[in-house]
């Protein structure tokens, strides 16, 4: 069954197969915005199945399911780990930094070694930008296409589940995209999230996205994405309706691109001071983990305007939704 | 020989109330499946004055033929606001053909709970059974070809209405 909502057209785009389908999902770039709507709509029906006696619907049973981490993580890794299970799908953790890769196995070799094992999808997470393409272009070459890619994150360039379930978190309290004023604020340099988020919002035709942070922390000419650049927290939360918070690295800190975590907090640590410059009823999200007193005083993190542990529960419901399509496809 | 007129749903709606009344319990509760059984169960539980909440359900989650065909576009969240577990359930489609979206039904009842007995109601039952189902009350047996097919939905006043939707 083609199904309209889910048919887009062909410019070889790697996401597609044959029939214009999402099969698999590596960027929210390139994506129209029917795509990302008929996404959203299906997580909401999987939300009510963790509700349930039974946190389970038999979609994928039988499949096998590799969580492929080259990178630390806890929440995104634990939450395809259990959209994957609430979908019944068989879920195969696999520890990369301890073993064949730290053996010296390449990336190729590993997944050519997991189809052997019959994987229907591979979620993967890994530091270096682009590595999912490198394996959906693989599975072509090897005649495989029919094994699914869930981009987890790479690098600095997407995590398109993440962008989806802020999607969903902004939509379900804020119900209509067209009028928002959403500003990000941080690390944006170095965030697969903003970037991801970015992409969707402006699919989904906001109003304004504003990058808010310091220059150093701004990527070159990010106004093409089609966003507006403010170097003051105050500017940039200035009446908008949502703003997303982004984690810190530690690691930042150490190098050239900003002098301390104290000063940072001064400059762009949401207070409630600065909060209350936004609209009265903006939500405030973070993709976690959070720095504490670094980019986001803890006030405002356990504040009523924070929905940050829903974004949480949203985003297994999303991870459902992009599993179960992509496997239909 | 092809339908020449289609019955009054509306009609056929009141004369399945009628048939379910002399087997209502206490514990009684109807299931819609979306959306052509949601928009019968809204009218049983008014015809038949039960007044409570009334569970729908849509099993793309749990439907057979995903592998082949993906899932559904139109998927609406299921909600079952009661506690099912002890329960006479009576499952309200619209039409019964193959059985297979009734089995997908009753899988996905029970894993809300374990129902004391699920009942199933259509309007039209076309026949042409896949699995060992059958309705406990149905209305109407249309003889239909394999082309021929009948879909009900409300029209501007919110009246259902049988509509022909044949294909080749």
């Amino acid at each position: 069954m083609t199904n309209p909502a889910q048919t887009y057209p062909l410019h070889h785009n790697p996401q597609l197969n044959a029939d214009g389908e999402l099969t698999h999902l590596l960027s929210i770039d390139g994506l129209p915005r029917e795509a990302l709507t008929n996404i959203l709509d299906i997580a909401s029906s999987f939300l009510e199945v963790s509700d349930r006696d039974v946190k389970k619907v038999p979609l994928l049973r039988g499949k096998s399911v590799f969580n492929l981490f080259f990178e630390n993580s806890t929440r995104t890794r634990t939450t395809f780990e259990i959209a994957a299970k609430r979908l019944s799908a068989d879920v195969i953790n696999l520890d990369v930094a301890r073993s064949s890769t730290a053996k010296g196995e390449t990336l190729l070799d590993t997944i050519d070694n997991l189809v052997a094992m019959h994987a229907d999808m591979f979620v993967v997470r890994h530091a270096a930008s682009g590595a999912p393409y490198l394996i959906v272009d693989h599975l072509r070459r090897i005649g495989r296409s029919d094994v699914h890619v869930v981009n987890a994150g790479d690098g600095r360039h997407a995590h398109p589940t993440q962008g989806l379930l802020d999607m969903y978190a902004i939509r379900h309290y804020k119900k209509d995209f067209s009028s928002l004023r959403v500003a990000i604020v941080g690390d944006i340099l170095h965030s697969r999230v903003a970037r991801s988020d970015i992409h969707a919002l402006t699919t989904l035709g906001v109003a304004e996205v504003r990058a808010v942070g310091p220059q150093t922390l701004l990527p070159a000419a990010i106004e093409r994405m089609g966003v507006q650049v403010c170097h003051s927290l105050q500017d940039g939360l200035c009446d908008c309706d949502v703003v997303i918070m982004l984690r810190l690295q530690n690691e930042r800190m150490n190098g050239t691109l900003l002098p301390s975590a104290r000063e940072y907090f001064q400059c762009y640590g949401l207070t409630p001071a600065m909060l209350a410059l936004a609209k009265p009823d903006a939500i405030v999200m973070h993709p976690g983990p959070m720095n504490r007193g670094v980019e986001i005083d803890s006030r405002v993190a356990d504040g009523p305007q924070a929905v940050i542990l829903p974004q949480v529960t949203f985003g297994i419901a999303v991870r459902m939704a992009v599993m179960s399509i992509l496997a239909g496809n | 020989m092809p339908l020449t007129k289609l019955p009054d749903a509306e009609a056929q709606c009141a004369e399945l109330a009628e048939l379910i009344r002399p087997q209502l319990q206490a514990n009684t509760l109807l299931v819609g499946i979306h959306s052509g059984g949601a928009w019968i169960a809204r009218r049983l539980n008014e015809l038949l004055g039960l007044g409570g909440k009334i569970g729908l359900i849509d099993v793309s989650f749990y439907r057979d033929d995903f592998g082949a065909k993906g899932l559904h576009p139109q998927i609406k969240p299921t909600s079952i606001p009661f506690d099912v577990e002890g329960k006479s359930l009576i499952l309200v489609d619209d039409v019964l053909y193959t059985g297979r979206t009734t089995r997908a039904a009753i899988n996905e009842l029970f894993d809300y709970g374990r129902p004391a007995c699920i009942k199933l109601a259509v309007l039209a039952d076309r026949g042409g059974r896949e699995l060992p189902i059958c309705a406990q009350f149905c209305t109407w047996h249309p003889e239909l070809d394999l082309t021929e097919e009948i879909v009900l939905e409300p029209d501007a006043a919110g009246r259902l209405q049988w509509r022909r939707a044949d294909h080749d």
